[in-house]
């Protein structure tokens, strides 16, 4: 099916740094020189040939790049469609997440930057982080919630082998969004020699186009790959979780303004919508400021940014990047939330009928076949954005097994 | 109402106090007022208190969750600040991040901002090309001044860009750093200080940031009209009450 209505729309970034009405640099002055610096350079030292062909080298010797796209066939065959999956997972460290990294810490030492923070929720982007710092060794310093530690301690391990020194978040709700604040705080105090890789398709412009093109990666490769199998670049939908919406970002990239591509963005209901113990943005979230970025987040009337409850750490966001806003305003996404439980049960079924155990926030994309019917003959493609070893435990728990 | 020019007019160095509203207790806010006028402070940031303040510091951030357990709302702070100006005639400014105007609505809220008789107002994640482009106009139709911050990292170019666009004053960051920081005033700001000086804005320098004692207040005006003091205001606060005000404030000068 054609939808005509987007097809002379762009749903990338403007040259103000806004999608649609979302995004800018909603910053304080302190952070102002660094942002700009960034701002003005990101562009320029990304097209740098050196620059492409140490990205592209590291993607493919480091990350193991191109990961396959994988025909689900039992899956196929029970939801009556065909599914591939974009196998994420099985980059190194276990997620999209080190495309990003690997690209942010390049940028960083083309500007000179020597020392690294980062934020990190469920511990995936800084796992991804120390290891990309390992590996140029640069110093590296993980803001994490203190929640979170105790809920992730695998990650929290990982990063010390990797030499990354993890600072607890202490501060309002103790978890990711306590988690960013804080390493916003530390740039702030460390103007000059320091990086901040931020993990998500969020934060002040350039991060979200920046990280957005970082991962672009993903629809890259699915082009080509799906041209082999199917003879053609363009799937039917394209689908993928969304938090602050990196994974969701490089699998939708080169389809945004292919009006023929059906994009499904799925968001974590929780305990249910309507429960309180949501991070369904699109549903509950309204206009507002977070992290330097104007986005739809959740919020009190007040203008006080509330929490998001995910089982899922990734997903655990109030607020969505920029991108993901203006694709659900303008109505070129469709959104679809998805409960725990119904997360949980497609996490399960991917594990018995194909032999992968997805990450919980990957399983909320798997999760939409139950309820979002498929044509036979429409080609679905599902980022499997991570592996579930991270998860083992919450799995574990939560079927009795 | 030219408050705070004609205070700036004055010859003496600016003392000015900033404070989250609701803190300690939710209806504190007109008795610390009237508390930091009598005490003889020429200024005062009303901090209008949010979850997530990124350029704060561990107090600030604390006083704010505080304030905001006890109830503190933008209509709230309004409610408390409907007759202030029967009571106090300083210039008085609110302090705050964006959202929680932007949800109250900008206009709506600088029209309550004039009604009450708030002077300015210090955004500091508002940024310069967003507030000229969409609200510049709503300001002045409000007669009210928006305070730009500069920093030891901003540049020439840009300082005098703010000063451009300001009206009031300038709002000098004292460090590298979220707010009560106490770095100290050694050799590398007092250079900064003199550096902001010798360009001889049409804007005044206050400077705000790392300042919490008689002897940072008095390093911190040498070249600039004016300081702020607000985490160890807080401080104070928490540990003494409204009680220890007075003395707080006859310590700095």
């Amino acid at each position: 099916m054609i939808n005509t209505q987007y097809s002379n729309m762009n749903y990338n970034v403007n040259e103000k740094g806004y999608y649609g009405e979302f995004g800018g640099a909603y910053i304080p002055e302190m952070l102002y020189p660094n942002v700009e610096e960034l701002r003005q350079n990101y562009l320029k030292v990304m097209a740098e040939e050196s620059f492409q062909k140490e990205f592209h080298q590291l993607l493919k010797d480091y990350v193991g790049r191109p990961t396959p796209l994988y025909f689900a066939k039992r899956l196929s065959e029970k939801y009556n469609t065909k599914i591939y999956l974009k196998r994420e997972d099985l980059c190194h460290t276990g997620a999209h997440k080190v495309n990003n990294t690997i690209g942010q810490i390049l940028m960083a030492k083309r500007l000179g930057k020597t020392r690294i923070i980062a934020e990190t929720g469920a511990g995936q982007h800084g796992v991804a982080t120390a290891t990309v710092c390992a590996l140029m060794g640069l110093e590296c310093i993980v803001f994490m919630g203190e929640v979170d530690i105790k809920r992730q301690a695998p990650n929290v391990a990982r990063m010390k082998m990797l030499g990354a020194k993890v600072v607890p978040a202490t501060s309002g709700s103790k978890t990711l969004k306590d988690a960013t604040n804080e390493a916003i705080r530390d740039w702030i105090n460390n103007p000059v020699d320091t990086h901040y890789i931020i993990g998500s398709v969020v934060g002040p412009h350039p991060y979200p186009d920046m990280v957005a093109r970082f991962q672009s990666v993903i629809s890259e490769e699915i082009k080509t790959q799906l041209k082999e199998k199917e003879g053609r670049e363009n799937p039917d939908f394209v689908v993928a979780c969304v938090g602050g919406g990196s994974n969701a970002a490089g699998a939708f990239y080169h389809y945004l303004d292919k009006p023929e591509v059906g994009i499904i963005a799925v968001e974590a209901a929780g305990k249910g919508i309507d429960t309180g113990e949501s991070a369904s943005t699109s549903v509950l979230g309204k206009v507002g400021i977070i992290h330097g970025s104007k986005t739809l987040l959740m919020q009190t009337a007040d203008g006080q940014i509330t929490e998001p409850y995910s089982i899922s750490a990734g997903l655990d966001y109030p607020g969505v990047g920029p991108m993901h806003a203006n694709l659900f305003a303008s109505g070129r996404g469709e959104f679809i939330s998805i409960t725990d439980d119904e997360a949980m049960e497609a996490g399960l079924k991917l594990c018995k009928l194909e032999g992968i155990i997805p990450a919980i926030e990957s399983s909320h994309a798997l999760a939409i076949f139950e309820n979002r019917k498929f044509k036979k003959n429409d080609v679905v493609v599902v980022n499997l954005s991570g592996r579930g070893d991270k998860d083992l435990d919450i799995y574990v728990n939560y079927f009795k097994l | 109402m030219k408050r705070i020019q004609n205070k700036l007019s004055e010859n003496n160095k600016l003392l000015s106090i900033y404070f989250t509203a609701g803190y300690p207790k939710l209806d504190d806010t007109v008795e610390i007022l009237q508390l930091l006028e009598k005490d003889g402070v020429d200024m005062i940031e009303i901090g209008l208190p949010f979850s997530d303040p990124l350029a704060d510091g561990p107090t600030i951030q604390e006083s704010s969750q505080v304030a905001l357990k006890n109830g503190m709302t933008t209509e709230i702070l309004f409610q408390q600040l409907k007759d202030i100006r029967k009571m106090v005639s300083i210039p008085l400014l609110i302090m705050g991040y964006f959202n929680p105007v932007l949800q109250f609505g900008v206009e709506n809220f600088c029209k309550k901002c004039a009604e009450v008789g708030i002077d300015g107002l210090i955004l500091p994640d508002l940024p310069l090309a967003e507030y000229e482009e969409h609200y510049a106009e709503i300001f002045k139709k409000y007669d009210l001044l928006n305070i730009f911050l500069i920093t030891p990292q901003t540049s020439e170019e840009r300082i005098r860009m703010i000063d451009t666009a300001s009206e009031g004053f300038i709002y000098m960051v004292s460090s590298a750093s979220v707010t009560g920081s106490s770095s100290g005033f050694g050799v590398s700001q007092q250079e900064y200080f003199k550096r902001v000086e010798s360009l001889q804005l049409k804007n005044p320098q206050i400077v705000g940031f790392g300042i919490n004692n008689s002897g940072t207040f008095q390093r911190a005006t040498k070249h600039a009209k004016g300081a702020i003091i607000g985490s160890a205001f807080i401080k104070m606060l928490s540990e003494k009450g409204l009680a220890g005000i007075s003395s707080f404030i006859k310590s700095i000068r």
